[in-house]
């Protein structure tokens, strides 16, 4: 067993990146983020790892950077938030279209305007079709034990594509909570050793990168990306059952929580899922038959499997913590996406929660029950989408 | 069971054949022709630097030969900046197809 | 290595590294651009180019023309994609992945990735010290969207975003200075060149390859298409353009700057 310490999510996910070695990293520093690479730059400076690091002066730079690096051909991470990642936002797709397995700890952040530091998913579900594998975390545990999984994935021969760690800012990023670290072997052994694809470093063989692909095959091109993606969720669980093998901690593409002979269910992501799980223990205690069923990997959607979780539910209670203005909540729109798959429609209702680092506490979580219980003993659904925790 | 025609994309659309605009002839594009008038030649290869196309062929011993017609644009460069011999070029530039 | 002698004839027996069958216009003075710098040196060199015309016709599907590893992803970030490249190289080496095999860096760009959206990642880059030389070919407007102004468009000059109209005659303000601004940085080697005088031009590209650190040089490179004038006359122009003092040749080596082509 791994030694276990006190730290921050960031703390865990610089320490994952230190155990993994990678060859070059190129971030720039955006709160709540800036503690990651700022912990993870001593270890560089420390000689602790062999990282070039590259200290860009823009998070575009710092994609661009890590793009050029990914296709030299070696290991490449960088780290960002809110902003960061809206400014990557060109690069990002770059990235994916390029099949170029680079890993971002992203620490969800609200987006501006109006400005605010704090932690919710608008930046995360705003890079959802950006072709990245977006994996998200509870707590500074999965936070550390997802960064490693996610290079596996990434790395994988059958994938090479980016992926993002995501965990919840502050919240997650800067709270101290107790993790159990791995040993640095069973990092090492893991993790394996990197794999090029194509290196332009491979100087005679030389490879063209970012070639204009017309209307005559970039359609195809898409097709072909797609396919990779469906292939995730099966590397994903052989990826995620190594690492039960090597720690004993379990990792699906959700987490399905009292969810067996549940009638309600709640579905929400990250760390509100952690308050939601004491509140779901308090209405069983009470003889209500509820579950929750936490998203663990947003992209790709596991639309099939969470349907078949959900579907002996007669009522589901979306929360999201980003908004779609105009629309309904991203998370609920996936959940209703794989709903459609199902022979018994549950009710759906989509609370939006949380936003700009809101806090997100036990009474909403309740009230949200209350009325879930009442749709599913109506089947009716007054309002669709609404907001939670907002002051009226 | 055959791959789908997209299943044979390269990986991320990279170019593995450098190179490889060799197999793409741009001479089509001509609507003017460079004319070589070998005895007026001196040899200088200002119309090999300057050839924006890569199309003078140059042979071992570093000396100009035919054009390649099959890349040359007929941009007309190489005749412009053609030094000739005693005032007379050793390039100069046709109407296509005439 | 020792440094390639530049005669014409000894040149003209090497291999092109920029090949033909790209899609530049006719008479486009980009790609003489570009087979000079390759031509000047036999060091093996790994490029990035900005996304712009010679970025968008040297590569489509499976045609390049490229013979060296080339990179494009977009258009502000051919520094950023180099310093990528670079780092990744400096990293394997360093760590003994891969063996020193005295590889230089390359970024191209027009003048609007160069002086425009990608000068902030150009800056950057440069500031960090890396190992490469950025090499903007300078048609002064973007010309591969349709000959609009940059901020290496002249004052005067009638654009397609601003046009020669009854009220506004042109453009109304002076170009960017970025081969000064370059120097500002403080770097060891910025020059500006002229693919006329390719001598010049590839002693510069030499000069800059045995020198460690970010390397700057400003190219200018005739448009036949945005200039309004002939497929012919791109060397011409670009002779001109010295002989006039519109494009000094010049060198600034630590600081210290030498014109290198005095004009009579």
């Amino acid at each position: 067993m791994g030694k276990i310490v006190a730290v921050t999510g960031n703390e865990a996910c610089a320490q994952a990146l230190k155990q993994i070695n990678p060859d070059v990293c190129a971030a720039y520093p955006i709160t709540p983020a800036t503690d990651l690479m700022q912990r993870f730059s001593s270890y560089v400076n420390d000689g602790k790892v062999d990282t070039e690091l590259v200290l860009v002066e823009s998070e575009h730079s710092a994609m661009s950077a890590c793009i050029g690096a990914a296709a030299a051909g070696g290991r490449v991470a960088t780290a960002t938030s809110s902003q960061g990642l809206a400014l990557m936002w060109e690069m990002l797709h770059i990235a994916a279209g390029t099949r170029l397995p680079i890993v971002m700890p992203l620490v969800n952040r609200a987006l501006s305007a109006p400005l605010n530091i704090h932690g919710d998913h608008s930046d995360g579900m705003g890079a959802r079709d950006t072709g990245w594998i977006q994996i998200y975390s509870e707590n500074a545990q999965e936070a550390y034990d997802n960064t490693f999984q996610a290079f596996r994935i990434a790395e994988h021969l059958d994938i090479r594509l980016p992926a993002m760690v995501c965990m919840d800012g502050f919240i997650v990023s800067h709270s101290i909570e107790r993790v159990e670290y791995i040993d640095d072997a069973d990092v090492k052994s893991f993790v394996g050793k990197f794999q090029a694809v194509n290196p332009l470093l491979d100087i005679d063989n030389p490879k063209s990168y970012g070639p204009l692909i017309l209307t005559d095959l970039y359609h195809e091109y898409k097709r072909a990306q797609h396919e990779v993606m469906t292939k995730v969720p099966n590397i994903a669980l052989e990826v995620a059952a190594d690492f039960e093998k090597m720690t004993g901690r379990k990792y699906g593409l959700f987490e399905p929580y009292r969810l067996d002979d549940a009638e309600i269910a709640i579905v929400v992501m990250s760390s509100a899922a952690g308050t939601t799980k004491d509140i779901i223990d308090n209405y069983r205690d009470k003889g209500v038959k509820i579950g929750l069923l936490k998203p663990r990997l947003f992209r790709p959607f596991p639309y099939l499997e969470i349907a078949n979780a959900l579907k002996d539910v007669k009522a589901i209670a979306v929360l999201d913590r980003a908004d779609s203005f105009g629309g309904y909540g991203p998370l609920f729109s996936e959940i209703t996406g794989a709903v459609m798959s199902m022979d018994t429609k549950p009710a759906v209702t989509n609370k939006i929660f949380g936003l700009g680092g809101r806090d997100y506490l036990p009474d909403q979580a309740e009230k949200v029950i209350d009325e879930l219980i009442k749709v599913a003993e109506t089947g009716k659904v007054e309002n669709i989408k609404e907001y939670i925790g907002v002051r009226e | 069971m055959s791959k789908k025609f997209w299943e044979e994309l390269p990986q991320g659309s990279v170019v593995l054949e450098a190179g490889s605009s060799a197999e793409f002839k741009t001479g089509g594009w001509r609507s003017m022709r460079p004319k070589w008038i070998e005895e007026n030649c001196i040899q200088c290869l200002f119309c090999w630097m300057y050839c924006p196309d890569m199309s003078v062929k140059v042979n071992a011993e570093g000396k100009r030969e035919e054009f390649d017609f099959d890349f040359c644009k007929g941009c007309g460069i190489c005749a412009l900046e053609c030094p000739g011999k005693k005032g007379n070029k050793a390039i100069v530039m046709e109407e296509e197809g005439k | 290595m020792t440094t390639k002698p530049l005669k014409l004839r000894e040149l003209a027996k090497g291999e092109d590294r920029f090949t033909h069958g790209h899609r530049m216009c006719a008479g486009c003075g980009a790609p003489i651009v570009v087979k000079q710098v390759l031509m000047a040196t036999d060091y093996p060199i790994i490029a990035s180019n900005a996304t712009g015309c010679l970025e968008v016709s040297s590569c489509i599907q499976q045609y390049t023309a490229w013979k060296i590893p080339w990179m494009h992803s977009a258009f502000e970030n051919a520094a950023a994609t180099i310093s990528g490249i670079e780092a990744m190289y400096r990293s394997l080496v360093k760590q003994g992945k891969i063996e020193d095999k005295e590889v230089k860096f390359i970024a191209f760009g027009g003048d609007g990735g160069t002086y425009d959206i990608g000068f902030q990642s150009l800056s950057g880059a440069m500031e960090r010290g890396h190992d490469m030389l950025y090499i903007c070919y300078d048609n002064g407007a973007y010309m591969n969207t349709g000959i609009q102004r940059s901020s290496a468009t002249p004052f005067g000059a009638n654009t397609t975003t601003c046009p020669a109209g009854d009220v506004i005659p042109g453009k109304l303000q002076h170009r960017k200075d970025l081969t000064r601004i370059m120097a500002a940085h403080g770097i060891p080697y910025v020059a500006q060149a002229s693919p006329a005088n390719w001598r010049d031009m590839m002693k510069k590209v030499q000069k800059a390859f045995e020198i460690k650190g970010p390397k700057f040089m400003n190219v200018i490179s005739p448009c036949n298409r945005g200039w309004r004038s002939k497929t012919n006359d791109a060397i011409a122009l670009s002779k001109l353009a010295v002989e006039t003092c519109y494009w000094p040749l010049f060198e600034i080596e630590n600081g210290v700057t030498r014109v290198t082509v005095k004009p009579k």
